[in-house]
């Protein structure tokens, strides 16, 4: 529906000039999402900055000729629009205005030149055509033709193992820890199923020195970056060795050291947040990004909003990661914004965009590597929207049968499933093979049942961890507080979990 | 599991005792009397918004996740009776769901707006405390967003953690212009829901989720209000006064029957509401018993207990026999593991009964 909008926001800015679009488009329905062209090149939305497939990375550059000068923020986005190729396919994206008055009398309006038009043309709300969702495997795990991208070409099969390794133990781990809140032994979980590409794949784009804002369901970068089994179930039952000292309920997961900063509930707070952060990057000058995670139901908040347009301002070096999968507890997106999704989003702020398909790890892996290039090399925002579902229910606490088909469910578990879409590329690549397979998951399970008995049995962090890290120093009312508290534990033991030591 | 253990010792409290329509007024027997069905608080609430949306063509029910019936299951077959124009899930957006709740109620709508947890209540707070607490005043009365109710679950569950048990009610105590309420019981919270939702002014309407389902009483079938601003004894007594509202209620209960063993007899008054509050019933009660004990979830620091102490003291100090205590959550974040002790206890409250009364 977008499409035709921003073509239009595109056609203000272009006049009568010509953009490129993608001819290789193939078409494949993203089910809940209704049909949505698969594209197997990497291309920032517009399709004006984009990866040829096979070309050397170092020359991705916006097409034609470079920038002059670097451009003032609002100026930079209106040259870097003007960069055209071909003609090929305008006519879908060309402007509806037909009758513009000549640049000499185009208004000087503060913040750059805008022609004038005799046509009283109201912008469509709907595009003529959505977004295609960039590819390079398909169902079957096959690559696409014209996807023989350069990051992939150079995916090494250590890094590939360990990819799809990740994706099993991340599943495995959905399954153990899942089970172990349905038998009382932790209070809460979520799961991530149905979105271990975005998760894994996406996280071994990145360097450990990037910095992660997560939500909640992307547990895999952690994973990826060294989080133990056991530091997982750890902080599931808030033991002394939770790195968030058991304040907080399952899956706040966090950690320093992997550069990944503590979750919180509230929906939407960490992505102006990841702004902060990034800019702090870019006054550091450090080789990395700022990379926040999101669903698609975040995205109505006011912070997502400011996050955006923040981030496309102060011209920082972050990428905005949204899974789009489809629900936000039980609301459809259909009930959570209009329009083509997340992706158009993107222009609308002044940032490039790209949707990818979720459930095809080697898009996620091209499409974010090639974001962390651009967000760092050019100090820019970038978004990227990966179609996924989810297959899980949004949390312990919730039945998604009471409002999703289960047959919906179960296609997009089965004939979807992203781990075993990777497993088919790995495998044809000799990579990997049942028996391999077999011990992967043996071991694994393994290690998980023992690292959740481990975590069980470690005690509770101590009471003084109550009324630490309320501020840098313990103040006065919290030390009366301890005291006063301690004192009517030794009046009525009974009242207390004896877990808890003294 | 601690928690499990905890959660346990609380249903056992409230299945054993379950209504303190015992000692209820003489209004609150009337209804009564009108025999009702046993319902737990969800499905109280529940009829309640179903009443509303019967009476007032007008009136509409909006939120995150309410048309499947809420994650609550407050507005379970709301949207199949009354249609998804009336009855619908917005976007996951508290400052647009207060915000179009005013616009929608200053048309003289009734806007009835969840949101999904008290703890999610915070973007929404410019749209009430600077929009809907002063639409009337601002405007010289001129337009108001009065047909405004806002409902949220609030309080402890036992395992909520940081940001699914939290008790927000004292900054929303700070804004005139609005007013906040929270029900004890089933039957309370049907008379109360509809008594804010037919208020001429915007109210946040905080509900105990921990007693969606563990709270249940006889609930009239029928349509009643029962009266805001208006506290209630629901436990006379001569030695102490107890003030509270919502879930701590029936910790404090406990203890009010525990203290009675040892010959204290206690006053126990649910606030109800606690914007404006009814100060008179309080009054009246500590110049009777000459002490007066406050009971939160929220952290002590600047919670609504501080406001009824200042005022009890400033109408009641030469009666006073002891300095007014309060039992509350602590000063810090709501914790998950350590919940148990953040909490303001039966224990806790019983020596502070005990220690006021020999002070
Ligand atoms: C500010 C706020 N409002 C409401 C919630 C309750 N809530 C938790 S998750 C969620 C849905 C989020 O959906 P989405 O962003 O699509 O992420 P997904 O769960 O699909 O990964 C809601 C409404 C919250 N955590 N924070
Ligand atoms: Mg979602």
């Amino acid at each position: 529906m977008l499409v035709r909008t921003m073509t239009i926001l595109l056609s203000i800015r272009l006049s009568s000039r010509k953009i490129i679009t993608h001819q290789n488009f193939q078409s494949k329905s993203l089910g809940f999402l209704g049909l949505v062209n698969h594209n197997s090149s990497v291309s920032s939305y517009s399709s004006l900055f984009h990866c040829k497939a096979g070309s050397s990375s170092s020359t991705f550059m916006p097409i034609g000729e470079s920038y002059p000068h670097k451009p003032h923020a609002l100026l930079g986005t209106l040259y870097s629009f003007l960069h055209y190729k071909s003609t090929e396919a305008q006519n879908q994206l060309e402007p509806q205005y037909t009758h513009e008055d000549k640049d000499d009398q185009a208004n000087d309006f503060p913040g750059g030149k805008v022609s004038f038009t005799s046509e009283m043309t109201f912008i469509s709300e709907t595009p003529v055509k959505r977004v295609p969702c960039f590819r390079v495997l398909d169902d079957n795990g096959d690559p696409i033709t014209y996807s023989n991208y350069e990051q992939i070409q150079q995916l090494s099969k250590e890094v590939a193992v360990k990819m799809y390794n990740n994706m099993v133990t991340l599943q495995m781990m959905d399954t153990v820890f899942y089970e172990a809140q349905r038998q009382g032994r932790i209070s809460f979980y979520i799961t991530t199923m149905g979105e271990e590409a975005i998760n894994i794949a996406s996280a071994a784009a990145l360097s450990i020195d990037d910095l992660i804002l997560p939500q909640y369901r992307e547990p895999g970068i952690l994973l990826w970056r060294g989080f133990t089994l056991k530091e997982f179930a750890d902080q599931l039952f808030g033991n002394q060795a939770d790195h968030g000292k058991g304040r907080q309920m399952p899956v706040h997961y966090g950690s320093n050291k992997l550069n990944y900063i503590t979750i919180s509930s509230p929906i939407a707070t960490q992505l102006p947040q990841a702004v902060g952060v990034a800019y702090s990057l870019k006054m550091d000058r450090k080789d990395a990004c700022a990379v926040t995670y999101f669903g698609d139901g975040t995205t109505s908040e006011g912070d997502f909003h400011a996050a955006l347009n923040f981030a496309a301002v102060m011209e920082v070096p972050i990428i905005f990661i949204c899974r789009n999968n489809g629900w936000a507890i039980s609301t459809p997106t259909e009930e959570q914004f209009r329009s083509d999704g997340i992706v158009v989003k993107g222009p609308a702020y002044g940032m490039r965009s790209i949707r990818v398909d979720g459930n095809d790890a080697l898009a996620v892996y091209a499409a974010v590597h090639t974001a962390r290039r651009m967000a760092i090399s050019e100090q820019r925002p970038v978004l990227i929207e990966a179609l996924t579902y989810r297959v899980g229910h949004h949390s312990t606490s919730d039945d998604s049968t009471k409002y999703r088909p289960v047959d919906e469910i179960e296609y997009w578990k089965k004939s979807r499933n992203p781990v075993n879409r990777f497993r088919r590329w790995v495998e044809k690549n000799g990579w990997w093979n049942d028996e391999d397979e077999l011990e992967l998951r043996n071991s694994v399970k393994k290690q998980l049942l023992q690292a959740i008995q481990v975590a069980e049995r470690i005690p509770k962090p101590p009471l003084a961890d109550l009324f630490s890290d309320v501020y840098a120093n313990l103040p006065s009312n919290l030390h009366e507080q301890e005291k006063l508290l301690r004192e009517t534990i030794k009046e009525h033991p009974q009242d207390y979990p004896s877990d808890v030591p003294m | 599991m601690a928690t499990a253990l905890q959660r346990f010792g609380r249903s056992f409290i409230l299945i054993s005792k379950r209504q303190f329509s015992n000692s209820s007024t003489s209004c609150e027997k009337k209804i009564a009397q009108q025999s009702g069905k046993s319902l737990n608080l969800y499905s109280a609430i529940n009829q309640a918004l179903h009443i509303a949306l019967e009476t007032d063509p007008r009136a509409y029910v909006f939120g995150e996740d309410v048309s499947f019936g809420g994650v609550f299951r407050c507005t379970t077959g709301l949207a199949d009776r009354f249609g998804k124009n009336r009855v619908f899930n917005t976007p996951l957006c508290e400052q647009g769901i207060v915000g179009f709740g005013i616009g929608l109620a200053a048309m003289g709508n009734r806007a009835i707006a969840e949101i999904q947890f008290a703890d999610y209540i915070y973007p929404a707070f410019d749209q009430i405390v600077n929009e809907a607490a002063k639409f009337r005043y601002r405007s010289g009365n001129q337009f108001n967003c009065g047909g405004l109710t806002i409902r949220a679950p609030y309080g402890a569950v036992g395992h909520g953690g940081h940001y699914h048990s939290q008790s927000p009610e004292a900054f929303f105590c700070h804004v005139p212009g609005i007013k906040v309420v929270v029900p004890r019981s089933p039957q309370q919270a049907k008379g109360l829901l509809l008594s804010c939702i037919r208020d001429p002014n915007p109210v946040v309407f905080f509900e105990p989720k921990w007693l969606y389902r563990l709270a249940v009483e006889e609930v009239p079938e029928h349509d009643y209000m029962l009266p805001l601003s208006e506290a209630e004894v629901i436990r006379e007594g001569s030695d102490i006064t107890l003030v509270g509202w919502g879930a701590q209620l029936s910790i404090m209960e406990q203890a009010c029957l525990d203290a009675e063993k040892s010959g204290i007899s206690c006053e126990l008054i649910d606030l109800k509401t606690l914007i404006p509050w009814d100060k008179e019933t309080v009054e009246a009660s500590v110049k009777k018993t000459g002490r007066l004990l406050i009971s939160h979830e929220a952290p002590v620091t600047g919670g609504f207990g501080a406001e009824i102490s200042a005022s009890i003291v400033e109408r009641c100090f030469l009666r006073l026999e002891a300095p007014i205590t309060r039992i509350c959550g602590l000063d810090t974040p709501f914790p998950l593991v350590f919940e148990p002790f953040y909490m303001p206890t039966k224990n806790k409250i019983l020596d502070a009964i005990k220690s006021t009364v020999n002070y």
